[in-house]
């Protein structure tokens, strides 16, 4: 296999990575020539700004203090970003509730709390899963099952719970809005949970349930969802493609040896990333014929970042160029880019 | 995160802690009646019927501290005494035991696998005193009851939770690292050859199928790694074969408990990092963990004579010498309270704290008298 990506210099981060899904979080601010990336460490997201030229990294730590409140600080699930095409919001998701901030970290913008009960019962409560899905809708998911859809405005802080999608009934584990800026596709969401179950959704006023295709006895851990095809990676290591409206299966991969947690796609050129427990990541490309209602994935790239279980990797652009990976008990955010 | 976790995290725990005071009991020739006392007092109050109806209560995991002052009232619930060095050794070899085999094992679901090769051990211990053995089947019981029924991504909860709790934790230890199996900075080795997990097919196969669901295609591709299928599941069952070998007794005689001081990480870089913020759940932990003390039975040692010191070094100057040189940030500060508001709950810490006072611990004078638990924690 020829050599695809080579490492770069990696970025260290102030607290190590915690085993939680989709643990990292990328956002590229062309303007400006600067990614930042979050990666949550228990009850703390680290978040670094670095720019292009490798030479300045800037850090910050937010805490998941739940608003004003002066109560005890809880777990952090998820750290996301979400790009709406008015702006930017940061979302953190925890046992006590949501939070959104500016895109840079700077200011809490929203804070949503959790029925939390006042004694611990056998189900934990968090958040987890997040997704911005057209103009201005945020969707965050919850370990009842609920999926929460935010109405944001384009500037302020007047974000509005505007619905509840009860379809779930376990957790939800992760949800993805369909990344190809494609207007043709019918649906807009998709949303998984720990039986692995998806939903496909359409967005609007009143969010359309379109679809569900049911799991097999195994929680879908990362999910994705481009032209339509929904890509969903599971804790037994596997890939499956389906097309999101009629349930189809199109293909499915015998990806991983352990469980996967994470996902991500390369919108301008279909190359997808999966990264596992076992240590490794891996390259993929997909390629649809509309024609023939068709879609195959093909093997790229494989990289193991020794004794580490990966928890996060994410792409650095839209066309798959560079990557960026971290795994548990990591305190750095590695990186490769195409030879 | 997930309020299954600390009964698992408990039992684990304590059953390294057995293995570990079982070969270091022999080591030291104390006598096997003796011995004996120390396994059955330890494992009875271990499996106290009230002591477990709160563990088993839903909640969330205790901070470090907090979890390390249960060990040291158990250690120290027979007649056998520990000091500061030797309880901080035992108690670095438990954690890093248990957290190789959290991370090692191979689904979220085998977490209670290693949690009945466990159990099946603590059974062994105490095989001819049908009093405690009907206890230890108790406890299996609940543990196969409550269990069972979790799914898949509860599963996974607990184990992420418990990864949360053992995070930064990078403590080598001899017999891992003799073994090949954790590197000199402290990080374990993760495999990338053998058995895949049951469940799980060997990557390296892609299938692509039509409209109709008739498969298409078939590809191989190179993946890596050396893996081959699955072992047979192993048994969830009150007996029988849980196949999977994690969380059984690594210790024998040809294989001793290390007592040289490479075991820890004294010139490590990679140091347990001590949560300096203060913690506003210190009140409502102290709480629980007052209540959940409460349940643990206080052994009375009547005749000071038959009480006995073991060591988990080799001599009594490598002791001195290990307790000298822990890094202030490796160092547990075993919770020393002296509670003053609820009086039945401090009578009650009180009772269990004074237990440790021949450790040689200072008790914060500040915190004399009608003082907030919060603003006592501070000066801990």
């Amino acid at each position: 296999m020829a050599k695809m990506y080579h490492k770069e210099k990696s970025i260290q981060i102030k607290s190590s990575a915690s085993a939680l899904y989709n643990n990292l979080g990328v956002l590229r601010i062309a303007p400006r020539c600067l990614t930042y990336f979050t990666v949550v460490h228990a009850n703390v997201v680290n978040m670094v700004s670095a720019s292009w030229d490798g030479l300045n990294y800037s850090h910050r730590q937010l805490q998941s203090k739940e608003g004003s409140m002066a109560t005890s600080s809880s777990l952090i699930m998820q750290a996301a970003w979400c790009v709406l095409p008015s702006r930017d919001l940061l979302v953190l998701t925890s046992q006590k509730g949501i939070q959104m901030y500016e895109s840079d970290g700077s200011i809490m913008v929203y804070w949503h709390a959790l029925d939390t009960p006042e004694t611990p019962t056998a189900k934990a409560v968090f958040a987890r899963g997040i997704a911005a899905v057209r103009e201005n809708y945020i969707c965050v998911g919850v370990s009842s099952g609920s999926v929460l859809v935010f109405d944001v405005p384009s500037k302020g802080s007047n974000i509005t719970l505007s619905e509840v999608l009860e379809e779930h009934k376990e957790a939800i584990t992760d949800m993805a809005s369909e990344c190809s800026g494609s207007l043709e596709c019918i649906a807009d969401l998709v949303s998984a949970d720990d039986s692995g179950l998806l939903c496909m959704w359409k967005s609007g006023d009143d969010f359309q349930l379109l679809n569900k295709i049911p799991g097999f006895d195994t929680s879908c851990s990362s999910v994705k969802l481009w032209k339509g095809t929904v890509i969903a990676g599971y804790g037994t290591g596997q890939i499956r493609l389906y097309e999101g409206v009629t349930g189809i299966l199109h293909a499915e991969v015998n990806a991983h040896a352990r469980w996967i947690y994470s996902l991500d796609i390369a919108p301008f050129t279909g190359l997808l990333l999966s990264a596992a427990e076992d240590s490794w990541v891996r390259v993929w490309h997909l390629t649809l014929t509309p024609e023939t209602n068709s879609v195959e994935i093909e093997h790229m790239y494989n990289e193991c970042i020794t004794d580490t279980q990966i928890c996060g990797a994410k792409f650095c652009d839209g066309d798959g160029y560079a990557f960026a990976v971290t795994g548990y008990d990591l305190s750095e955010i590695i990186r490769y880019t195409q030879v | 995160m997930s309020t299954r976790t600390l009964p698992l995290l408990f039992i684990n725990l304590g059953g390294e802690m057995l293995y570990i005071l079982d070969q270091r009991l022999r080591a030291q020739n104390i006598p096997a009646d003796k011995a004996k006392k120390v396994m059955n007092d330890i494992i009875t109050t271990m499996f106290n019927k009230n002591f477990l109806e709160e563990l088993f209560k839903p909640q969330e995991l205790y901070s470090k501290k907090a979890l390390r002052t249960v060990f040291d009232r158990l250690a120290h619930a027979s007649i056998m005494r520990l000091n500061q060095a030797s309880m901080d050794k035992l108690y670095d070899l438990m954690t890093m035991a248990f957290k190789y085999q959290v991370l090692l094992c191979p689904r979220p679901k085998d977490i209670l696998l290693v949690s009945f090769n466990h159990m099946d051990a603590i059974r062994d211990f105490v095989k001819d005193t049908p009093s405690i053995l009907s206890q230890v089947d108790e406890t299996n019981k609940q543990l196969r009851e409550i269990y069972t029924a979790l799914s898949v991504g509860e599963f996974q909860l607990i184990r992420q939770t418990l990864l949360i709790f053992f995070q930064d934790m990078h403590i080598r230890v001899s017999i891992f690292l003799k073994d090949k199996v954790q590197n000199s900075n402290g990080r374990f080795v993760l495999p990338t050859s053998g058995p895949v997990p049951y469940g799980t097919q060997t990557p390296g196969l892609i299938r692509m199928f039509s409209c109709v669901g008739e498969e298409v295609k078939r590809l191989q591709f190179q993946g890596g790694g050396n893996y081959n299928a699955s072992l047979r599941e192993g048994s969830f069952e009150m007996y029988g074969d849980r196949v999977i070998k994690l969380g059984t007794n690594m210790y024998s005689v040809s294989r001793p408990v290390e007592t040289h001081m490479s075991g820890t990480s004294k010139n490590s870089s990679q140091h347990t990092k001590v949560n300096t913020t203060p913690n506003p759940l210190a009140k409502e932990e102290l709480n629980m963990l007052a209540r959940l003390m409460g349940g643990l039975e206080v052994q009375k040692t009547t005749n000071i004579d038959s009480g006995f010191r073991v060591n988990l070094f080799a001599t009594d100057e490598e002791e001195e010498e290990a307790f000298i040189s822990r890094p202030d940030d490796l160092s547990y500060e075993v919770l020393n309270i002296q509670a003053t508001k609820d009086k039945q709950t401090n009578a009650e810490l009180a009772k269990i704290m004074g237990e440790f006072g021949e450790a040689g611990e200072t008790t914060p004078s500040s915190s004399s008298k009608g003082d907030d638990l919060l603003a006592m924690m501070d000066g801990l």
